[in-house]
């Protein structure tokens, strides 16, 4: 469906945004139930009065300062490792690509281990500790990448062995910390959302507000890089450039979900995926990776908290069970050939 | 002008002919160029070896080691060469042999330079099953664990093959990766969410995880061997067929090759394998992820020269690890899943950088 507004027009593809819709909704859903349940119960129209300006004092208390920032921080973490999985994935055009390969994640993690086993830092500082470790080790890695501009290829194998590195440091850490550190580190390790609050929601979306749109922007450009630096050059995208700023934002989109609530594994990785496979795209897709991960996050956290209520599990280790068998049922059920 | 033109033609065959011994020439020179390489190779294996039995927390000069090895006294020096330092070496070659001939099948199988032999989610199937018998039924000895690994490994690998290969496409190598990835993470995250809510099971756990040769002694070794030793043997066979599929499936099918037997085989073969290795050292990542990417910045991309060049270079990575990890803090040591990723990505990142290497 082609849309013509004034002088600017663009195509819909009607399933793309039929699926779009769905996980809008969908998220909606799990919100709402998320916000409803919990050690109090509030009735699911109660919550939606809310919501929408009216409700009691005490539910009012409850849901503007306990759940309903939790929530939104999942939906705003998830729609930045969605796009930035896109961005990865598209960049190295491998479905195994994420902000992984660059090893940023691996040196987010070294960064707040250290902060956490050796200094001993406060919560902010865990954060900063974290950014800093991965913003130094993406840096380092696209710098023993690049010669004379940075191939995909070489970039994936960079970071294969950056990360290795600082993956052993973390575990070397962790098994000599004492078992008390050791599990704080695994918790801030597997990404949690406990706790979270307003002033986690702010710099998340503002953050997001300028990187969001900066990605949608790029996203013409990224289309034509997966078709080989040549092609594109030859429509007039310069590569290298492009890349760079593709690279940055999906780095300063993986900071900020670090940041937020750790190193959250498989939602980065799997939300391009499955919206793929869902909207039947040829390519990974920016907005509806978003959306995927957005839903795949919030539906994670809520199932974090309810299945063991008596434990508040990390989110991190929902996402994985979550998006992993969503992704093994999707192609499971998955009946044309020929969709690899 | 006819004269002219036979001339042409004379000089054309001339050089046709000229060039035919030369071609062969410069094919056999570059094979005896590897077999050589091959040799070398084998003969560092053979030196970390001997090094690898007298270095250590005590070291043990050289002629003691050839005497514990063929002419047994039973002195101090000896009862540590044959009882702790040669089961040591002798797992640290059959698990690196293993781990790097799973990741060479495992990247050409998928054809995906991000396999690792964990891929197959035999890896985390492994965790699972450990994080089970450590926290449920609370076993802790080694030799119990290896079974309990190598029956996840199995029963993983078993599922991710069946996800991906199902619909009418048959296992293609990105259904195969993603089943992989997928399975792996929900694993994964079963093993967290065990360790997190029991704190003794994680302390047994981290330890396990991080992946060490020691204290594994011959009898950890002999329940693998055979495995090791099949899953060897069905690799090595597999070259040509893995050659004909990196063509793509189509070409590979026009080449007489037997896809989805190829794939079935190569799958049983990195289980096998890695399944093995796994339940013997814990998971140990990185040699099976950056040793076949060294192997092809070597020999280019043929796999009859990938897999045994990984199959010989990946336990000199990992025995030459193991000795660092234990001269670094003596009389303490590092566990060798910390130390192989210290000592082989520099080595492996100078390669990429200098190196245009053969992609998959």
């Amino acid at each position: 469906m082609i849309i013509r507004f004034w002088r600017v027009s663009f195509r819909v593809d009607m399933r793309t945004a039929a699926v779009c819709l769905c996980m809008v909704a969908a998220t909606l859903v799990v919100g709402v139930f998320a916000i409803s349940t919990g050690d109090y119960h509030i009735p699911l129209g109660e919550v939606v009065r809310t919501l929408l300006g009216g409700g009691t004092r005490s539910t009012y208390f409850i849901i503007e300062t306990l759940r309903l920032p939790r929530v939104l921080t999942a939906i705003l973490v998830g729609a930045a490792l969605g796009v930035s999985g896109a961005i990865f994935q598209s960049l190295s055009r491998n479905p195994l690509g994420s902000p992984d390969i660059i090893g940023f994640t691996t040196g987010a993690a070294t960064g707040a281990v250290l902060e956490i086993l050796v200094f001993h830092g406060s919560t902010q500082a865990i954060a900063l500790g974290a950014i800093v470790g991965g913003v130094a080790t993406a840096l380092v890695v696209y710098l023993l990448a690049f010669k004379r501009g940075v191939q995909g290829y070489r970039l994936i194998l960079i970071g294969i062995g950056i990360s290795a590195m600082l993956a052993s440091v973390n575990s070397y850490l962790l098994t000599r910390a004492n078992i008390d550190d050791a599990e704080t580190a695994q918790v801030w390790l597997t990404g949690s959302l406990n706790g979270r609050g307003w002033e986690h929601v702010r710099p998340i979306s503002i953050a997001l507000a300028v990187l969001l749109p900066a990605a949608f922007l790029l996203g013409r450009q990224m289309r034509m890089l997966e078709m080989g630096d040549d092609a594109a050059q030859a429509l007039g995208v310069r590569a290298e450039r492009a890349r760079l700023q593709l690279l940055l934002v999906g780095v300063a989109l993986t900071g900020v979900a670090v940041a937020a609530a750790g190193p959250i594994t498989f939602v980065a990785l799997a939300a391009p995926q499955l919206a793929r496979r869902l909207t039947h795209a040829p390519g990974v897709g920016l907005l509806s990776s978003a959306l995927m991960g957005m839903f795949l996050l919030s539906l994670s956290d809520y199932a974090a908290q309810r299945v063991f209520p008596s434990v508040q599990l990390p989110v991190g280790v929902a996402t994985g069970a979550v998006g992993g068998v969503y992704l093994a049922w999707l192609l499971a059920h998955e009946w044309r050939s020929g969709r690899a | 002008m006819r004269s002219h033109g036979s001339f042409v033609t004379t000089t054309v065959r001339a050089a046709e002919t000229a060039a035919a011994p030369a071609r062969t020439g410069a094919l056999g020179r570059r094979n005896s160029l590897r077999w050589a390489g091959l040799l070398i190779a084998i003969a560092v294996l053979l030196l970390t070896m001997v090094a690898s039995i007298a270095i250590g927390a005590r070291n043990v000069p050289p002629h003691t080691v050839f005497r514990a090895l063929f002419d047994y006294s039973g002195s101090y020096d000896q009862i540590v060469v044959r009882d702790l330092r040669l089961p040591r070496t002798l797992v640290g070659l059959a698990v690196g042999a293993a781990l790097g001939l799973a990741g060479a099948i495992m990247q050409a199988l998928t054809r995906n330079p991000l396999a690792d032999p964990g891929l197959l989610g035999v890896n985390a199937g492994a965790a699972a099953a450990i994080v089970v018998a450590i926290g449920v039924l609370h076993l802790s000895s080694l030799t119990s664990y290896v079974w309990f690994a190598f029956v996840g490994a199995a029963a993983a690998a078993i599922v991710v093959y069946t996800l991906g290969s199902r619909g009418r496409a048959g296992a293609t190598p990105v259904r195969l990766a993603l089943a992989g990835t997928a399975i792996g993470a929900a694993l994964t995250a079963f093993t967290s969410g065990m360790v997190l809510v029991d704190p003794r099971t994680f302390d047994q756990f981290r330890f396990w995880a991080v992946g060490s040769l020691a204290g594994r002694g011959m009898t950890v070794l002999a329940q693998v061997a055979p495995f090791i030793v099949f899953g060897t043997v069905l690799a090595l066979g597999l070259c040509r067929s893995l050659n004909a599929i990196a063509l793509g499936d189509d070409a590979g099918r026009a080449l007489g090759a037997h896809i989805g037997r190829t794939r079935a085989l190569g799958a049983l073969a990195v289980t096998l394998l890695c399944g093995s290795a796994t339940a013997v050292v814990g998971p140990i990542g990185f040699v099976g992820l950056t040793v076949p990417h060294v192997a092809r910045a070597i020999t280019g991309p043929d796999q009859r020269w990938v897999l045994p060049y990984s199959l010989v270079l990946a336990p000199i990575l990992l025995l030459g690890s193991d000795i660092v990890g234990r001269v670094l803090i003596r009389p303490s040591e590092l566990q060798v899943g910390i130390v192989t990723a210290f000592v082989g990505a520099p080595v492996f990142i100078f390669l990429v950088r200098r190196r245009r290497i053969a992609q998959l």
